[in-house]
């Protein structure tokens, strides 16, 4: 893609709100030189709460406004070596909080196959950007499911990596022991390649894990047969639509046929999954947005007593998601209710983390829907937190558990609306989801 | 009613470690505000704190020393306020479980020697600095912020203001022999605050608690204690109850005045920091900090009372600061006695150190040149009171020992021809007095070294003058 074709396509996809910046003389400048490296003259938009030397970095936050970044996180310096052109700043909902891209000081982001629908979210931007084909590939991040369940909305793929194989130095934390950043793409080997130069062990992040990053890309084929699949019997509920039901299940008989062994397993806790994700993302979060209070950076609403200006800065700087999530944090964490809520949802979340490896002891991988439906319509549940939250709820178990997953495009439903399946595997086991999602690549041509 | 006063100290010290605890950001004190800062100190959006492992030696080699078990795996944990020194709106420290905790520690009030129970100590990151007066506004220096501290926090075991100040004087002796901190409280490297409360005497059960912030000096804590156990007994005394609040001492007042109500306690809501993973403490890594921990107080005075043949005064006086023992260990390698070492720097030495209310960091006669000066007296080239003037000239000069005591004229005379003429001259000169003496008036020989001495202009060297007399006068 030229820089021309580039920016002409920015300009074409303006209505689907998918950027926040653009920084036509800085990816100029980047296009200019000759890109060599592994991701040589590819094109990577990043999730506007990923930190680019001196570019915004926004989150979507009217908190954070006119913000530039001083560094760059550590997954964009090693896109920079490998070749990438970072093409801007996606759109989002705000801090990550959310799961349509609605909640933005900049507008909500239009679905890229039908804009009166919801991108999803939270890295919505992200994924419509790659959709539309305006960049390549695209940094999400993925606290429970911000990076699958867009991808699913819009037709590509989306990885979220195994906690702790990806650098979280410079992703704006929204709840850190579940952010991870993922990557968005059109094809398994871009995936595999981005992930192959944006994973590893970090100085500047203690929860990286010194594990070796093996050549995902170089290392994609298999055969069905060679794979043992669970189909989580509480995953196909209620709740479940019919046309992404289908779509999964016809896949799953795809992979059957081709020799794969499929069985049914159960991960008990499920049901627990949503609520718990909901009090330590919250409470996580409290403490993680505390920073900003108008003293340093970004917004501020001036005054001369210190109590008002925190409150009044606070109060404008953040949008009502935002605000929800911090109330419902500080009061979990609270004396008193911390024990009934945080230290309960923590020891509930290892029951569930067990649940996995009780799984992976008898599957390779598993194999689920994305989300209960495919995109709903923009502005439909935007005054409704708790069916909101529901299309997070094949996402949120993966994060909380700490593993990587995968969700691929299957399909699509009556109104032609994108519809994912998604790949879970064993901790820092990339390599057969991307192994399971060149088969069904395969499969599918 | 006679109460029993029960006394908590928290004693935070910065640890002087190379960079600060969670950035690579240099850890120096007195630099213009906020140089020494990054992103990370700062708490921009998106930075991650990387826990620096000086810090969790120096705090293992602080257990160590207060005998505290130290806790195989320990965690941070996040304690979450507003303040505009705190760029994070959290302090990253230790809750539930800090790495070192049950020690103790020797005190002596009264010449009793007294065990104070260390509860815990935890590692923390410190907040920046607030600057007032700038004009329209207040100001941030971030450089402080993220400086590695331990918090020592001690058992209620003190039973007066004495037994506080005596507790935390021991406490900064052994972190400055452990020379993991410090220890200025002025500069606020060494921070405290105190828990009281009274109790009837002989009850059991501990009464309401205040806290007092903000005690700047040795002298500030004591006299903070004794205001605030003098409030607490007028309050029970006319019938009233201790509210648990927290008071802030001001010294120049000399008030404690309220700081914080019962009501507005913070709720901290601390939780396990999920940005670092817990600190793990190998019985090995233990083993060899242990195996490298200096000799502290109590050993050194053992080791110098039994070494160097000092009374246990001089030996209490050396060992009080560090380097002062380190400085007369120095001087007794130059090859003097120990005791004339001794003698020198319990006295000169620390009359100027005081004078000057300096350190030895910055003292100008260094040990091996106050060696030197030692030796010339030792070998009877100088008096001990030209010495001391030859020691107030090293003070402003670094020229070589031996020229400076040339220059001032003060080399002693051991030359016998020379002292034999000047005896001859006071022999004549006191015919009367010399006749006395023969008649065995034999009290006279001190006038006659007093008149030698004194034509000598006080450069006579006294040992031989008396030698030489002795013969002179014996002899016909
Ligand atoms: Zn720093």
């Amino acid at each position: 893609m030229t820089i021309s074709e580039f920016l002409e396509r920015v300009q074409n996809a303006e209505p689907l709100n998918a950027f926040i910046s653009v920084d036509e003389t800085d990816i100029r400048e980047q296009a200019k030189e000759q890109r060599k490296g592994m991701l040589g003259g590819m094109y990577v938009a990043i999730k506007d709460n990923i930190s680019v030397l001196n570019q915004p970095l926004s989150c979507a936050s009217h908190i954070l406004e006119n913000f530039v970044s001083p560094y760059d996180a550590t997954a964009v310096k090693k896109l920079k070596y490998a070749g990438a052109i970072i093409a801007g700043k996606t759109n989002m909902d705000e801090f990550a909080m959310g799961s349509s891209s609605e909640y933005s000081h900049y507008g909500p982001v239009k679905n890229a196959i039908n804009p009166e629908y919801v991108a999803g979210g939270s890295s919505g931007g992200s994924a419509v950007a790659v959709a539309a084909g305006i960049v390549d590939a695209a940094l999400g991040s993925d606290t429970g499911g911000s990076v699958r369940q867009p991808a699913s909305y819009n037709g590509i793929l989306g990885m979220k990596p195994t906690y702790g194989r990806v650098s979280r130095y410079g992703l704006v934390a929204f709840a850190s022991s579940l952010d991870q950043i993922g990557i968005m793409s059109k094809t398994v080997t871009d995936s595999a390649r981005i992930l192959e130069i944006i994973a590893g062990e970090d100085a500047r992040d203690a929860t990286t894990v010194p594990e070796p990053v093996p050549p995902f890309s170089q290392n994609l084929e298999s055969q069905a047969g060679d794979w043992k699949i669970g189909l989580p019997e509480e995953y196909f509920t209620e709740g479940l639509s019919t046309s992404v039901r289908q779509a999964v299940d016809t896949q799953v008989a795809t992979l059957k046929d081709a020799g794969a062994t499929i069985v049914p397993i159960s991960l008990p806790h499920t049901e627990f999954a949503i609520a718990i994700y909901y009090i330590i993302t919250s409470a996580e979060a409290s403490s993680n947005l505390a920073r900003y209070d108008g003293v340093r950076y970004g917004f501020r609403h001036e005054s001369d007593d210190l109590l008002e200006m925190y409150n009044r800065t606070r109060a404008g700087g953040f949008g009502t998601e935002v605000k929800r999530r911090i109330m419902l944090g500080t009061y979990v964490l609270s004396s008193g209710y911390y024990d009934a809520y945080y230290d309960k949802a923590q020891r509930v979340r290892r029951l569930l983390q067990s649940d996995f490896s009780n799984a992976f002891q008898s599957v390779d991988a598993i194999i689920t829907p994305t989300t209960p439906t495919t995109a709903f319509k923009r502005g439909e549940k935007m005054d409704d937190p708790l069916a909101m939250y529901l299309n997070d709820i094949y996402t949120v178990s993966v994060n909380l558990a700490g593993l990587p997953a995968m969700s691929l495009p299957v399909g699509t439903d009556e109104d032609g609306l994108p519809i994912g399946l998604q790949i879970i595997a064993p901790a820092f086991k990339e390599e057969t989801i991307f192994k399971i999602g060149t088969l069904i690549e395969r499969l599918k041509s | 009613m006679k109460y029993e006063v029960v006394i908590g100290l928290e004693v935070h010290a910065q640890l002087s470690t190379n960079s600060k605890i969670f950035c690579t950001c240099a850890n120096r004190y007195g630099e213009a505000p906020n140089t020494l800062t990054c992103p990370v100190c700062l708490g921009m959006p998106g930075t991650l704190p990387v826990l620096n492992e000086q810090a969790i030696h120096f705090a293992i080699k602080t257990g160590l020393a207060l005998e505290c078990s130290i806790r195989r795996y320990s965690r941070t944990a996040r304690k979450n306020y507003f303040y505009p020194d705190l760029p994070k709106g959290y302090q990253i420290s230790q809750y539930e479980d800090p790495i070192c905790y049950n020690g103790k520690l020797l005190i002596e009030t009264d010449g009793k020697p007294r065990e104070i129970g260390i509860t815990r100590i935890h590692i923390e990151e410190d907040a920046g600095k607030s600057i007032h007066g700038m004009g329209s506004g207040t100001g941030v220096d971030f450089n402080r912020c993220g400086v590695p501290l331990i918090e020592i926090v001690s058992e209620p075991d003190m039973r007066s203001p004495a037994e506080a100040r005596a507790y935390l004087a021991k406490l900064k002796q052994i972190l400055k022999y452990l020379n993991v901190s410090d220890c200025n409280m002025e500069e606020g490297s060494l921070r405290c605050d105190a828990n009281v409360s009274l109790r009837p005497m002989g009850a059991t059960t501990l009464g309401t608690k205040t806290e007092v912030k903000n005690m700047n000096s040795f002298r500030a804590v004591e006299k903070a204690l004794e205001y605030e156990v003098a409030r607490q007994t007028t309050v029970l005394d006319e019938g009233g109850r201790i509210e648990a609040v927290t008071l802030f001492w001001n010294d120049a007042t000399e008030e404690a005045v309220l700081m914080r109500s019962k009501e507005e306690a913070h709720d901290y809501r601390y939780f396990p920091e999920p940005d670092l993973v817990p600190i793990s403490v190998p019985e090995a890594m233990v083993e060899t900090i242990r195996g490298q921990l200096p000799e502290l107080p109590a050993a050194r005075a053992e080791r110098f009372l039994k070494a160097y043949g000092l009374n246990e005064e001089t030996v209490r006086i050396l060992i009080a600061e560090v380097e002062w023992a380190r400085y007369f260990e120095d001087v007794v390698k130059t090859g003097v006695k120990a005791k004339s070492a001794a003698t020198w720097v319990t006295g000169e030495v620390l009359r100027v150190l005081k004078e000057r209310e300096a350190g030895l960091d910055d003292f100008p006669v260094s040990a091996s040149r106050l060696g030197e000066l030692i030796r010339y007296i030792e070998a009877g080239k100088i008096s001990n009171q030209a010495a001391k003037k030859v020691f107030e000239t090293m003070l402003t000069s670094d020229q070589a020992v031996a020229e400076l005591i040339e220059a001032a004229g003060l080399s002693q005379v051991s030359d016998t021809d020379f002292l034999e003429t000047i005896i001859r001259e006071v022999l004549a000169a006191h015919p009367e007095e010399l006749a006395r003496y023969r008649e065995g008036k034999k009290q006279l020989m001190g006038f006659f070294v007093g008149q030698v001495m004194k034509k000598s202009k006080g450069r006579a060297n006294p040992k031989i003058v008396n030698q030489l007399l002795q013969s002179a006068l014996e002899s016909d």
